[in-house]
């Protein structure tokens, strides 16, 4: 059965006021397309979690979708700092909940294992965890030290952003994984955006490939580009300009809202936003061709 | 700029790179680490594995990675993992040698934070946050900090414990049972700070040119000085070449 629909579709299907979103990706495959789609429904009250917020929460907590942040690193990848979201929360008005990296995909892990808690080695470092109460110790039942768990992180929705799927939602990703199958196998609901949808017989022709299985998936949306600025490997390059150039737009909420203006509610889709970019951009962000040896799945 | 002139980024990442030995394990950041690492890697440190914490073991990046999960990084590289995987199999079960911290504040016993100026409820000046480095500098063998040397980056204790050195001194960072032995060296424009025997950052090595009294200046605390205090040897025309004409032609980080 096909779960192909359009991504508006999608978002307003399965994504409502207050619900809490994990849009993964770390740096790599971050679905920008779904989180200008949330922003031109309006939708708001959402509690935003990823390990690294981006430009894609930056964007939406500026465009008012948000009332909470959960994260593990917020800042602009390799340019400094998210503007946005530190003036909402040094002004109070963003609430926040934060971990370390560890910490934060250790609670996506025990979501996705359907487990209570994980545990983690104590790390020394005690201030966040006496400012963040889902920090908390046990005591190893084998040997009585001390470990630190966190509790299992369930978003309502996952929107997840892959190289190629089918038409039922069997994923396959390459470079960078971050935490593309956790986040779907922790969430309620998981939307799939895809650079390629591909007929079942590919992905059958390379299982070891598929991160994500259709078993998990709600929808299927065919949206190439989605990841611009962010980059998807062998398809497109990261952006890097564009996120130095954020953060020059960041600085003010105004320059903000001409941006969301013009590129978020002032185009219809991906698209039209991929055009806009314009010839340069896209030559600029080839990817080029490295491939890799085919293996031998054998005929048994 | 000829090898006989060097700016305080190049002078930073020369001498954080000879503190990395042959066949380490580094856990490596963008910037001046991944510069470091490339640079030992081209000089005395060949067999240097460089792995980042988007989940990229083995990394050969063929041009200067702009951010942490940089495609360059995965092309060529041994192997991809999940980031669930990069921090539990490699950094939770030992398998690191080295770890590169850096933030705005690091303290007397190498304590440092990259969270909060001010208090963490109503924050002053927030900052990114720990993303690797609370696990990183507990876990890894041993830890090199790379910062300007500036008297606020270096108070008497920091604000926030985004990750621990060795706490207050002493046996305070055994007695956490973290497995990790704490940083090893914090590497200045202005010279090289170590622990000694009660995990208190003291002078251990000074730029060609620095002096005792400029390095006090810049520290938030009474800094002893080694009892062999010694000069590092300036950046050498090779080391200086492959950072400029190989490793960061563009002149972006340093």
């Amino acid at each position: 059965m096909t779960k192909l629909v359009s991504l508006p579709d999608a978002i307003r299907t399965h994504l409502h006021d207050g619900d809490l979103l994990y849009a993964s990706g770390f740096t790599h495959l971050i679905p920008f397309a779904a989180a200008h789609e949330i922003i031109r429904q309006g939708i708001t009250g959402l509690t935003l979690a990823r390990a690294t917020p981006d430009l894609i929460y930056d964007q939406m907590v500026a465009a008012g979708c948000a009332r909470k942040l959960i994260f593990s690193y917020m800042g602009n990848p390799g340019v400094g700092s998210l503007r946005r979201l530190r003036a909402a929360i040094e002004s109070g008005e963003l609430a926040w909940e934060e971990y370390s990296h560890f910490g934060m995909i250790s609670r996506l892990r025990a979501g996705a294992s359907g487990l209570p808690f994980m545990p983690m080695k104590p790390t020394g470092a005690e201030d966040l965890a006496s400012k963040n109460p889902q920090y908390r110790q046990v005591s190893d039942p084998y040997t009585g030290e001390r470990v630190v768990v966190v509790p299992p992180l369930t978003p309502d929705v996952a929107i997840i952003h892959v190289q190629r799927a089918d038409v039922q939602g069997n994923a396959q990703v390459w470079g960078i994984l971050g935490e593309q199958q956790l986040a779907a196998f922790a969430s309620q609901r998981v939307i799939l955006t895809v650079e390629e949808i591909v007929d079942e017989a590919v992905i059958r022709s390379d299982p070891n490939r598929t991160v994500i299985p259709g078993m998990v998936v709600d929808a299927v949306c065919h949206v190439p580009y989605c990841a611009h600025p962010s980059y998807t490997q062998g398809y497109y390059d990261r952006d890097n300009d564009f996120y130095l150039a954020w953060d020059e737009i960041s600085k003010t909420q105004e320059s903000v809202q001409a941006y969301l203006d013009e590129w978020v509610y002032g185009l219809p889709d991906r698209q039209a936003y991929w055009e806009k970019l314009g010839p340069e951009v896209h030559e600029r962000l080839q990817a080029g061709e490295r491939l890799s040896q085919p293996v031998n799945y054998g005929e048994y | 700029m000829d090898s006989q002139h060097y700016n305080s980024q190049e002078l930073m990442v020369v001498n954080a790179a000879r503190l990395l030995k042959d066949h380490d394990v580094v856990f490596v950041g963008v910037g001046i680490p991944n510069l470091a690492c490339n640079l030992a890697m081209r000089t005395h440190a060949p067999h240097l594995q460089m792995i980042y914490e988007a989940g990229v073991i083995g990394a050969q990046p063929a041009r200067l990675p702009l951010s942490i999960g940089d495609p360059s990084l995965v092309t060529g590289a041994t192997a991809v993992c999940s980031m669930y995987d990069i921090f539990s199999l490699y950094l939770q079960r030992g398998n690191v040698d080295v770890g590169f911290l850096g933030g705005a504040q690091i303290d007397q016993f190498g304590n440092i934070n990259a969270t909060v100026i001010g208090d963490y409820d109503h924050p002053k000046v927030r900052l990114p946050g720990s993303g690797g480095a609370m696990e990183i500098a507990a876990w890894a063998n041993r830890c090199y900090i790379i910062t300007p040397h500036q008297k606020r980056r270096f108070p008497a204790r920091v604000d926030f414990h985004t990750s621990i050195g060795f706490l207050t001194g002493g046996d305070a960072r055994a007695s956490t049972g973290v497995r990790g032995g704490g940083p090893q060296a914090v590497v200045t424009d202005l010279g090289v700070l170590k622990p000694d025997q009660h995990g208190e950052l003291v002078l251990a090595a000074m730029h060609p040119g620095v002096t005792y009294d400029v390095v006090a200046e810049h520290t938030g605390w009474p800094l002893k000085k080694a009892p062999d205090c010694q000069v590092t040897e300036p950046p050498t025309a090779e080391e200086l070449r492959i950072l400029r004409d190989e490793l960061d032609p563009q002149r972006i980080y340093i």
